[in-house]
């Protein structure tokens, strides 16, 4: 058959390009949009140092959970129990180290252990059992809500010794002591890093122009350069002139990267989507799809345990309501950052970008006085209109 | 006789894409009118338009039902009138009963309360109307997919229809079931109910046609009054693919050489009912080079027996040998068999063959990721590379390799599935239904395709349910029946015939058996 009778485009433009893109670049947009807004609302308070370090501290354990949650919503599953494991293990963590004087390092360790065996015993049911996870993790939400309760027998366990606290109330070290107020270890750590972004993605964009694929336009590229350059060098700025960057900042940054690369660039995330995309047809592709799933639920665990250890050091005070309500922020941001409910859709950096647009409307509100009744209500509407927004957009 | 339906000068545009150009078909009534083209010639917007599911405003042209315009808003405005559509898809609701599901809309009711009585009343005339001999409490998950589709007529009918649109009623369909659902449409006719039938079988199309109209790119290019002219599907097939089809199979050197893949004594169990034996003692051979047919009706087990060869992809308590290249294996699981060299192209793309919301580059690669990639880091180069190789090999018509896979015509989402599964470089490929719901210019590219792999020297299970099919492209075919071989032709000696005739033969020996049996039961 002669392909004559087809009359396909066989190049795209740069505004269908920008198009394409249009779902992430918005989301990025919406976020400035949002900070922005409570910027000149809060007559600058928002964007203060101390404000935006403690912006980084208050949101960690979320976008940390939020990781682990995306792989899970990925797979079309979800884990409503993250908040109660989070808290669990938290109370394990005080009880260690509190009350048996456990070494901080081999806590941290036997925590995440006690996490990943929580995710492995959930993530059997499902995978292997076909259970829904909706009801698998919801059982998982009760039963670790009362372990938390019963292992810390319904009091408040601390403080924490101060070597662990530091894994969220700490700082990097600084290198350069005494120079100025800035932190210039900081400082420069933010310059190498927006240096060596911009380099990648050059470097990225001549490979693909090399190998023939479509690039996108160089005025696309050189402005999204620019502005995230300048995003970085003014964020470092901030964070530099407070105490410089939070340890759990550098935490969350490397964890981001790594699952960034895992989703986009590895064989295991490629096979995850596939798994959510259509689990018959990746089974009968060769695709392990009950351990992949498996193996989702017990990434969640170590990152709602590691949570659990953000959120402990944070209080300094391990509490039976410590992680009460977190699943919701978790799954909210996956959802406001673009995954799909039915599974096989979701990025990485769209979870994070959306548990900062709920960290930052969290925080704004709270700076403008606004009760939390209405914080919740404007949260509410803002994870439904996300997701209208989205559905609107994919029936176009 | 006059026109019940006439659409004149219709055309719709999509995003500048010129869907359907001029377009004037009309419809007697009492007339089975076939609407035959390509995928992507325009006739299922065609039906769109017809049945206002594209609302009046969206195209261009006029549409006449009984000698007065019409401007359908909605799929109600033209079910009012009697046009009824049925899609492809089916749209019954599997675990509500037959009466539930003809009623579903508007069931007779009293204050808001069903009328049980009449309801099961009026289901039993519409299912003897329709020849189905069930009872109104089925539920619809049990029933086959021919039977689904006579309850979808009955729906139809219930609606008092007056012109039925069937969009590839037989698709999914036997030979028998096809042949009872258009025995139906022919009754129809004589009730005064027109039919539209779309189709790409051209014998039930030449079988029960009064008219025949064609479309391609959009355009009606030939109009075929069967009462007063004899229909040649290949003017048909000329017509639909702007080319002369001088063979519709294409040719091919055969190069048989030794067995690649021996089955011996194979036998599987039903997983869900384990005291159903559903593959019986089965011996199957296939040559590299050669093209080995399976025939037989829907539920006849070839489907099963071949996803049970598929590293226990169905089935429980499976016993047997597998020789491959004449070396025993145990294909204990999918990835061990895909290893091995065995390919398996589902019956269903859409459900167990392609990730439709993934793009084709991503559904090409995703059986053999590892030859695009080191220590579990994707190579987006070799990746794209491979991709687009198949592409461009197997003449996938699509923007380029980052298009979706749902938004492909059913040739090109089945040649993306058979990239797939040639990127692993099988030894053997076992082909279920490849051509079901393709349109004629792609199955004859899908035949190309089976006989290059063929002449590079691999074995090829073809599995269909189109005989004519089979006797073209295979140089040998097994019958299957009742989970066991019935009958071995050489693909030269093969004909429907004999075809049908073992099945239908051994069937009365199984009836027969199983009298025997019961008389047997009862005496001791």
């Amino acid at each position: 058959m002669t392909d004559k009778s087809v009359s396909l485009p066989d190049e795209r433009k740069g505004g269908s390009f920008l198009k394409n893109n249009l779902r992430n670049y918005g989301m990025l947009l919406s976020l400035f949009a949002i900070m922005l807004f409570f910027e000149i609302m809060t007559d600058g308070t928002l964007m203060q140092p101390l404000n935006l370090t403690n912006l980084v501290l208050q949101n960690s354990y979320i976008v940390i959970m939020a990781l682990g949650m995306l792989l899970v919503i990925v797979t079309g599953h979800i884990d409503l129990s993250v908040g109660s494991v989070s808290g669990f293990v938290g109370a394990v963590a005080a009880v260690l180290m509190v009350h048996y004087h456990v070494d901080f390092p081999l806590a941290v360790i036997a925590c995440l252990i006690v996490g990943a065996a929580i995710g492995a015993a959930q993530g059997y049911w499902v995978a292997y059992f076909g259970i829904p996870s909706f009801i698998v993790t919801l059982a998982g939400m009760l039963v670790f809500k009362g372990l938390a309760l019963a292992v810390l027998q319904g009091q408040s366990v601390g403080p924490f010794p101060p070597t662990f606290q530091k894994l969220s109330s700490g700082f990097i070290a600084e290198v350069f002591p005494g120079i100025g107020t800035l932190h210039p270890t900081s400082l420069s750590i933010g310059i190498v890093l927006a240096l060596a972004l911009v380099y990648a993605s050059a470097k990225g964009r001549a490979r693909e122009q090399s190998h023939g694929i479509e690039a996108e336009p160089y005025a696309l590229f050189f402005a999204k350069s620019v502005a995230l350059s300048c995003v970085v060098l003014y964020f470092t700025y901030l964070i530099a002139s407070y105490r410089g960057f939070p340890n759990v900042l550098v935490i969350m940054a490397a964890l981001i990267a790594l699952y960034g690369f895992v989703t986009r660039r590895t064989v295991i995330g490629r096979q995850i989507y596939a798994v959510g995309g259509n689990a018959k047809a990746a089974k009968l592709s060769g695709i392990k799809t009950e351990r992949l799933t498996f193996f989702t639920f017990v990434n969640m665990g170590v990152l709602a345990a590691l949570a659990g250890l953000v959120f402990a050091a944070r209080l300094n005070t391990a509490t039976p309501k410590a992680g009460t309500g977190f699943e919701l922020d978790v799954i909210a941001a996956c959802f406001i950052g673009g995954a799909s409910a039915y599974g096989g859709v979701g990025r990485v950096g769209g979870a994070v970008v959306g548990a900062m647009i709920m960290g930052v409307m969290n925080n704004g509100m709270s700076i403008l006085g606004i009760g939390i009744d209405y914080q919740q209500v404007i949260k509410g509407l803002v994870l439904l209109g996300a997701v209208c927004f989205d559905v609107y957009n994919q029936r176009r | 006789m006059t026109a019940m339906l006439e659409m004149r000068a219709v055309s719709k545009d999509f995003a500048g894409v010129r869907a359907l150009r001029d377009v004037n078909f009309t419809v007697t009534a009492g007339e089975i009118h076939a609407l035959v083209g390509e995928n992507g010639a325009g006739k299922s917007t065609l039906m769109k338009v017809l049945s206002g599911v594209y609302p009046a405003g969206h195209y261009e042209g006029t549409i006449i039902f009984d000698s007065e315009e019409r401007r359908f808003r909605d799929i109600n405005d033209s079910e009012r009138l009697g046009i009824i559509i049925i899609h492809q898809e089916l749209a019954l609701i599997p675990l509500l009963s037959i009466a539930e599901n003809i009623f579903l809309a508007h069931p007779p009711s009293r204050l808001g309360v069903i009328d049980r009585h009449t309801v099961y009343r009026r289901t039993r005339e519409l299912l003897a109307q329709v020849g189905l001999r069930e009872s109104p409490d089925t539920l619809i998950t049990d029933l086959g997919v021919g039977k689904q589709q006579l309850v979808e007529i009955a729906k139809a009918l219930s609606k008092r229809v007056r012109l039925l649109i069937l969009d590839e009623p037989t698709a999914s369909l036997n030979e028998a079931d096809s042949a009872a659902l258009l025995d139906r449409l022919v009754a129809f006719r004589e009730q005064g109910i027109a039919s539209i039938l779309i189709s790409h079988k051209l014998n039930e199309v030449a079988k029960v046609a009064d008219r025949i109209t064609v479309l391609r790119d959009g355009r009606t290019v030939d109009s075929i009054d069967c009462r007063t002219e004899k229909v040649e599907e290949d003017r048909i097939i000329r017509s639909m693919v702007d080319r002369d089809l001088a063979h519709r199979f294409p040719e091919r050197q055969a190069g048989i050489g030794n067995p690649v893949l021996e089955v011996e004594d194979w036998s599987v169990r039903h997983p869900l009912h384990p005291e159903r034996q559903a593959i019986k003692n089965v011996d199957f051979v296939v040559r590299s080079g050669e093209v080995v047919g399976i025939a037989g009706l829907m539920g006849a087990g070839r489907t099963e027996f071949a996803m049970s060869l598929f590293g226990r992809a169905w089935g429980a308590g499976i016993n047997g040998r597998i020789r491959l290249d004449g070396r025993d294996v145990h294909l204990t699981s999918v990835p061990a068999a895909i290893d091995a060299g065995l390919a398996y192209v589902t019956e269903d793309r859409k459900q167990l063959g392609l990730i439709l919301s993934d793009d084709i580059r991503k559904n090409i690669t995703l059986a053999s990721l590892g030859r695009v990639s080191s220590r579990g880091v994707i190579d987006d180069f070799r990746e794209l590379k491979a991709a687009s190789e198949y592409r461009t090999r197997m003449r996938i018509r699509s923007q380029d390799v980052y298009q979706e896979a749902g938004q492909l015509s059913g040739g090109n989402q089945q040649k993306v599935v058979l990239s797939k599964w040639l990127m692993t470089d099988p030894k053997v490929l076992i082909l279920d239904e490849p051509t079901r719901g393709i349109d004629v210019g792609a199955k004859y590219e899908i035949y190309s395709i089976i006989n290059g792999l063929a002449e590079a020297g691999k074995g090829v299970v073809v599995i269909s349910s189109e005989m004519a099919e089979l006797i073209g492209i295979c140089d040998r075919i097994y019958v299957m029946n009742d989970g066991a071989f019935v009958g071995e032709f050489a693909g030269s000696e093969a004909t429907q015939e004999k075809i049908m005739r073992a099945i239908m033969h051994n069937q009365r020996l199984a009836k027969a058996h199983g009298k025997e049996k019961r008389v047997g039961e009862m005496q001791s």
